[in-house]
C-alpha cells in the first residue's frame, strides 16, 4: 500500500521555484490498477519517481506498506527499490552489449542468487514472457515490442508490489502498444499494483483508476 | 553483489569496446615493459661490470704512487711524478707482510717491437710471475714469466701480436726486440679481449727489472697486491699503508685502494643509474593511470542512462563503484600482465644481440612495474566511480 502525505517537490529553474508536487496526499491499494495523466511539466512524472523512491521529495511523509521510506539512507532504500518496486521505461532502458537474458538476470545478481538458481529462474521468465526464443539476441536485434517485453520481465522477475511505468508504450505504435498494456494488466491481475504515466488518452482511460494532475496537484481522481 | 558476478559484468563491458580497451592496455603494458627492461639493462650493466672486476680478483688491493688528496701541492703531481718513487724494493718490502699471499709490482710503457722483418708500436707491460694467478690470466701456448729465470731476457706475446709477427704459429722459442733489447718469446696468450681498458691481446710481458732499464724509471706506475683472506683486506690495506708510509720517512706519498671499494662503488652507482632509469619508466605508468581515468571518465558520461537504470533497479551507489572499479582493475592487471610478458621478450632479444650483457631484469623490478600499474589503474578508476555512484539517477535515466 502506498501512502502519501504532503508530498512537495520543488525545483529551483534560476530564481524561481517550480512547484513540480504541491502538497499532495494520494493512497493508492494493493493491487490496484491506476493511470497518471496530464500535460507535460504537470508533475506525473516526478510523482512517479517519489514513488518509486528515485526522487525525494522537499517535505511530506510516504509509508511504502506501512513503512515510512522518506527518511532512508541511499543504501537502504535502493533495497526497497530492489524488493518492492518495478520500473518501465518509454525507451526501455536496456544494456545494450548484454542479451535478454543477462539484461533479465540483472536484478537476481544483485541479490547475490547462485548462477545455477538464476539460470533456472530465468528460463521460467522467458518462457512466460515468450522470450525463449530471443535469449541471446541483444536489444539491437530485438523490436520494439520484444525489447519492451524483456524490461518487463526485467522489472518483474523479483516480483515488486508495485510496477511503475512511465509512458510505457510512448515508443510502440498502436498494435504493439495494446499488447504491452494487455501484458501490464496480466500481471496486474496476479495482484501487483500497476501505476501508468501516460500522455496517450486511450491507455489512460484503460485503468480502474484515472488521477489527472495539472501544476503539481491533483485535478481529478475517478475510480 | 557477488564478487565472481561483479568480475563478469565489468568483463562483459571491456569486451565489447575491443579497440578503447586493447589500447588502454596497451599503454599500461609499455608503461610495464618499459620498466623491465630498462632495469634489465641497467642491472645487466652493472652485473656486466662487477663480474669484470671480480675476475682480477676480488682480495685485491692496489697501491699507486703519489696521494690523491693533495694531488694539487706539488708541482709534480700533475705529471703523476711524486716526491718519493714507489720502488721494486718498496714491493719487495711490503710483499714481506704476513697478510701477503701474492704480490705484483707493474711497470706499463709503450715501446717499438719487431721480428721477422715486422715493426709496430706496443704496450709492454714489466711484472713478475706472480701477476699470472692474481689477474686470472691464461695461456693459449708456451709458459709465462718463470720465477727462476726473473732476470733472463724472456717474453710473453699477447694473442693478436703473435698472430700478426708470426702468422704460421712458431712463435714460440723465437727472438724478437722489443726497443733496443732482445727477448726469447717463451709463452703466448689466449685471447681475453677488452678487460678493464686493457686490450691484453695486444700487449707484450717482460720482467720487471727489463722493463725499468727499458722504459728508464725506478717507480712502479702499480702495486698489485693479493691478501690471503677477503674479511682482512682493511686490515691489510692499513698495514701496507702503515708499512709503506715508514720505509718513506713518515711520509704519505702513497694511495691504497681495496679493489672491493672500487667494486662498492661501481656497485652503488650502476644501482642507482638503474633505479633512476626505473622511476623514468614508472613515469610513463602514471601516464597510463592518467589514460585509463580519461577513458573512465567517459565511459561514465556515455553510460549514464545505464548507471541510471542500475540505480531504478535497485543497485546500491557502492555495488556502483564496485562495477567501476572492477573495470579498471580489469585493464590495469590485464595490461600489466602483458607488459610482463613483452617485458621479459624484450630483456631476452637484449641478451641475444649483447651475449656479454646479462640483462636480466631484478625480481624487485617486475614486481614494482606490475604493482605500480594496477595501483596507478585503480587510482585512476577511483574518481570515474565515485562520480558514477554519485549520479541522480531521474537525472542519469533522462539521459538517452
Amino acid at each position: 500500500m502506498i501512502q502519501l502525505s504532503g508530498i512537495t517537490r520543488i525545483f529551483h529553474m534560476g530564481d524561481q521555484a517550480i512547484h513540480a508536487l504541491d502538497h499532495i496526499d494520494l493512497t493508492i491499494e494493493s493491487g490496484e490498477y491506476v493511470s497518471i495523466m496530464g500535460p507535460s511539466g504537470s508533475g506525473k512524472s516526478t510523482l512517479l519517481n517519489v514513488i518509486g523512491l528515485l526522487d525525494r521529495p522537499d517535505s511530506g511523509h510516504y509509508l511504502l506498506d506501512g513503512r515510512n521510506v522518506t527518511d532512508l539512507s541511499e543504501t537502504e532504500q535502493a533495497q526497497v527499490r530492489r524488493e518492492k518496486i518495478g520500473f518501465v521505461f518509454q525507451s526501455f532502458h536496456l544494456i545494450p552489449r548484454l542479451t535478454a537474458a543477462e539484461n533479465i538476470e540483472l536484478p537476481l545478481i544483485l541479490t547475490g542468487m547462485p548462477p545455477a538458481d538464476r539460470k533456472i529462474r530465468i528460463m521460467e521468465t522467458l518462457q512466460a514472457f515468450n522470450l525463449s526464443d530471443r535469449a541471446h539476441h541483444r536489444p539491437a536485434e530485438l523490436s520494439g515490442g520484444q525489447r519492451q517485453r524483456v524490461a518487463i520481465a526485467r522489472a518483474t522477475i523479483l516480483r515488486p508490489t508495485a510496477l511503475l511505468a512511465d509512458e510505457p508504450t510512448g515508443n510502440l505504435d498502436h498494435r504493439i502498444g495494446s499488447e504491452v498494456a494487455a501484458l501490464l494488466e496480466a500481471l496486474n491481475q496476479t495482484g501487483t499494483t500497476l501505476i501508468v504515466v501516460t500522455h496517450d488518452r486511450e491507455l489512460g482511460s484503460r485503468a480502474r483508476r484515472r488521477i489527472a494532475m495539472r501544476d503539481g496537484q491533483i485535478d481529478v481522481d475517478e475510480r | 553483489m557477488k564478487l565472481r558476478d561483479l568480475l563478469h559484468f565489468s568483463l562483459r563491458t571491456i569486451t565489447s569496446y575491443p579497440a578503447r580497451s586493447f589500447l588502454i592496455m596497451l599503454a599500461m603494458a609499455l608503461g610495464v615493459a618499459a620498466v623491465i627492461i630498462l632495469t634489465a639493462l641497467g642491472d645487466g650493466a652493472r652485473q656486466y661490470v662487477v663480474n669484470e672486476f671480480s675476475s682480477i680478483g676480488t682480495n685485491l688491493i692496489i697501491v699507486l704512487p703519489g696521494r690523491a688528496e693533495t694531488a694539487g701541492s706539488f708541482p709534480g703531481a700533475v705529471m703523476g711524478q711524486t716526491p718519493r718513487d714507489l720502488t721494486l724494493e718498496d714491493a719487495h718490502w711490503v710483499g714481506r707482510l704476513p697478510q701477503v699471499r701474492r704480490y705484483a709490482p707493474l711497470n706499463v710503457g709503450v715501446a717499438e717491437l719487431s721480428a721477422t722483418g715486422k715493426l709496430r708500436e706496443v704496450t709492454l707491460m714489466g711484472t713478475t710471475a706472480e701477476i699470472f694467478p692474481i689477474r686470472h690470466m691464461k695461456l693459449a701456448q708456451g709458459r709465462f714469466l718463470s720465477h727462476s729465470g726473473e732476470n733472463s731476457a724472456q717474453i710473453v706475446l699477447g694473442a693478436k701480436i703473435a698472430q700478426e709477427f708470426f702468422p704460421d704459429g712458431n712463435a714460440l722459442g723465437q727472438r724478437v726486440r722489443l726497443g733496443d733489447r732482445r727477448f726469447l718469446v717463451t709463452g703466448i696468450m689466449a685471447v681475453q679481449g677488452e678487460s678493464m681498458g686493457f686490450n691484453s691481446d695486444e700487449l707484450v710481458i717482460i720482467p720487471i727489472q727489463h722493463a725499468q732499464t727499458l722504459l728508464n724509471t725506478t717507480s712502479l706506475f702499480r702495486l698489485l697486491i693479493e691478501t690471503r683472506h677477503h674479511n682482512e683486506i682493511e686490515n691489510a690495506k692499513e698495514a701496507i699503508h702503515q708499512a709503506l708510509i715508514r720505509r718513506h720517512d713518515g711520509e704519505d706519498d702513497v694511495t691504497v685502494i681495496a679493489h672491493d671499494a672500487v667494486l662498492a662503488t661501481f656497485d652503488r652507482i650502476l644501482r642507482a643509474l638503474t633505479l633512476g632509469v626505473a622511476g623514468i619508466a614508472v613515469i610513463s605508468l602514471a601516464v597510463a593511470g592518467i589514460l585509463v581515468m580519461n577513458v573512465m571518465l567517459v565511459s561514465v558520461s556515455q553510460r549514464t542512462a545505464e548507471i541510471g537504470l542500475l540505480k531504478a533497479i535497485g543497485t546500491p551507489a557502492s555495488a556502483i563503484r564496485h562495477i567501476f572499479l572492477a573495470e579498471a582493475v580489469w585493464l590495469s592487471v590485464t595490461g600489466a600482465f602483458a607488459g610482463f610478458v613483452l617485458g621479459q621478450a624484450g630483456s631476452w632479444l637484449l641478451r641475444l644481440a649483447y651475449p656479454l650483457l646479462p640483462a636480466w631484469p631484478p625480481l624487485w623490478a617486475n614486481f614494482a612495474g606490475i604493482a605500480v600499474a594496477v595501483l596507478a589503474g585503480v587510482l585512476a578508476g577511483l574518481l570515474p566511480a565515485i562520480r558514477a555512484a554519485k549520479l541522480d539517477p531521474v537525472m542519469a535515466l533522462s539521459k538517452r
